[in-house]
């Protein structure tokens, strides 16, 4: 197992937003959180990337306590963030977002790898390097953020909803890059979701958030025939 | 003839005060770039390495070529504990309460450092370790004093262009004063490079410091108040946050400042730069060079 949380409790002032999480994160999977609005999924992330300090519970990573542990030092353990809402870095150039995507990495050849590989699964990105980032186009900018993580040299990835604002044909094309990514380089990912649709249909496995307490989990083609969920979460939509 | 050699002069002697500035100017950017804070005590670094350098000099003889580095080293010490004492416990508090610590911390250096066995309240002269010798270039003069402030005041800004955008540390400032959660998402040491900052803005303001005892050789605990002020006007004029913006303001204020005083009245020096902020605010609040800074 890569990563256990148990029992987490989050709170922004009075207001908890957590209320007891726990979860299990197995080495290589994607993972899907699914929930709606202000369910604490963005929470959950944040916490586990160690922008929020919880009020209780614990996060082991390979084996390791790294609750409330400082986000930069996180990174350097191998946990990096596609932040919700892709907040690339508008007026540096997309060559200048990846390589800050790569601070912890000191080896020249493996930054120069990283690069590469970077490349190789965003081609879009080649040929914007030496442009702004706030220049590029949403799916362009997702694509980045993307990459920036993944310059990092992550071995879990945290994915704060991806799908926000693109059209579903982006979308499912930066998702089955993510899966690509996960399949050939064994990147285990947590994927954070409102579209529950399309998280269904590239996970492993599934969490379902509501207001702040885990209420379903289970393989995510078992959780995508749930007669609850899909009344709560798919709608009237057919799945493909 | 007459009046243009005049003028040219005024410029040399405007250029010389505003390169001082804008030394003392990229430390109030850098800052406010990183923790959207002014630094109001920022100008009495600048008065902490002019006194470091007369101690330097006229007590201790150091050499000349040793005494930047020790004086920039000492300031940039001082920014470092300035920063971790006064303003790091409260990352997370109100930006007020950091402004008036600020404030506070600018009150307490000038008040405690002229205290009688420290600095004292009065004008000390300050020793210029070599003659000063004007060279005569037909249309003006320009004096080694003069030369040795543009050339390390140039060599400066290019070290500093360097570190900010060729530098991961310089990548990382950038990153840090536009999103401070991803910067750190990033891997990116905050309150490491947020230190760093203050260090490198203190060294240029200690080396400020010198250069201005060099060029108006009396110095005093006050001394850091009018040219801090001034600076962060500069600061604000080129765009609070913008590097160069910080240099070109630095350059146009002291260059006001001289050519008021040599055509107007010397009394207005002062006056000028205010009403120079006060058109700033008027017309552009986000200075020259800024596009980008919707939230000041
Ligand atoms: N900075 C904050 N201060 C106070 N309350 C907050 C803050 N951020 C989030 N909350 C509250 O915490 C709860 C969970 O929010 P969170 O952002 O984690 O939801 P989410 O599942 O990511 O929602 P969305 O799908 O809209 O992104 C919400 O009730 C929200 O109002
Ligand atoms: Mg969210």
């Amino acid at each position: 197992m890569l990563m256990r949380i148990s029992h987490l409790y989050v709170r922004y002032g009075s207001v908890r937003a957590l209320h007891g999480v726990s979860l299990e994160v197995n080495e290589g999977e994607i993972l899907s959180i699914i929930g709606a609005n202000g369910a604490g999924k963005t929470t959950l992330l944040k916490t586990i990337s160690g922008l929020l300090r919880p009020e209780s519970g614990d996060i082991d990573y390979r084996g390791r306590n790294i609750t409330g542990e400082r986000p930069d030092r996180l990174v350097r353990m191998g946990i990096c963030t596609v932040p919700e809402g892709r907040r690339v870095f508008p007026n540096l150039s997309v060559k200048e977002n990846l390589e800050l995507g790569a601070y912890t990495v000191s080896r020249r050849r493996l930054r120069q790898q990283l690069f590469d590989l970077t490349l190789h699964t965003f081609p879009k990105l080649k040929e914007r390097l030496s442009q702004d980032a706030g220049t590029l186009s949403g799916g362009e900018q997702q694509m980045l953020a993307v990459g920036r993580a993944l310059m990092g040299n992550p071995q879990l990835l945290l994915l704060d909803e991806p799908s926000m604002g693109l059209s579903p044909i982006i979308t499912k094309e930066i998702f089955s890059l993510i899966r690509s990514i996960n399949a050939e380089k064994g990147i285990s990912v947590i994927l954070v979701e409102q579209n529950a649709h399309i998280a269904l249909e590239h996970s492993h496995r599934t969490y379902v958030l509501e207001t702040g307490r885990v209420v379903m989990e289970g393989l995510s083609d078992v959780v995508k025939q749930d007669p609850a969920v899909i009344e709560a979460y798919l709608g009237c939509e057919s799945l493909e | 003839m007459e009046l243009l050699s005049y003028v040219l002069q005024q410029l040399i002697n405007g250029l010389q005060l505003g390169a001082v500035y804008a030394l003392i100017a990229l430390g109030y950017t850098m800052v406010y770039g990183v923790l959207r804070l002014i630094n109001f005590a920022h100008g009495d670094i600048f008065m902490f390495g002019a006194f470091t350098a007369y101690y330097l000099i006229s007590k201790w003889d150091v050499p000349i070529y040793l005494v930047f580095p020790i004086t920039m080293a000492v300031t940039a010490l001082l920014g470092f504990l300035i920063e971790k004492i006064a303003y790091k416990p409260l990352r997370s508090a109100p930006k007020i309460a950091l402004l008036i610590t600020a404030v506070g911390v600018s009150l307490f250096l000038e008040y405690f450092l002229s205290l009688n066995s420290l600095f004292t309240p009065n004008y000390i002269g300050f020793p210029r370790p070599f003659e000063v010798t004007g060279y005569d270039l037909r249309l003006f003069t320009i004096t080694n004093v003069q030369l040795i402030i543009f050339a390390v005041t140039a060599l400066s800004l290019l070290l500093l262009y360097l570190l900010i955008y060729y530098t991961k540390y310089g990548r990382a400032m950038r990153a840090l004063s536009h999103d401070r959660e991803v910067a750190s998402l990033m891997g990116i040491p905050v309150d490491g490079i947020i230190s760093f900052t203050f260090i490198v803005g203190a060294a240029l303001a200690g080396l400020g410091g010198i250069l201005y005892g060099f060029a108006y050789p009396q110095i005093n605990v006050f001394m850091g108040i009018m040219p801090g002020i001034k600076s962060f006007i500069a600061a604000v004029l080129g765009g609070i946050g913008i590097i160069h913006g910080a240099v070109l303001g630095g350059l146009i204020i002291g260059v006001s400042e001289v050519f008021v005083s040599a055509f107007i009245s010397s009394t207005l020096r002062d006056g000028v730069i205010f009403f120079i902020l006060f058109l700033v605010l008027l017309l552009k609040p986000s200075g020259i060079f800024g596009k980008w800074i919707d939230k000041v």
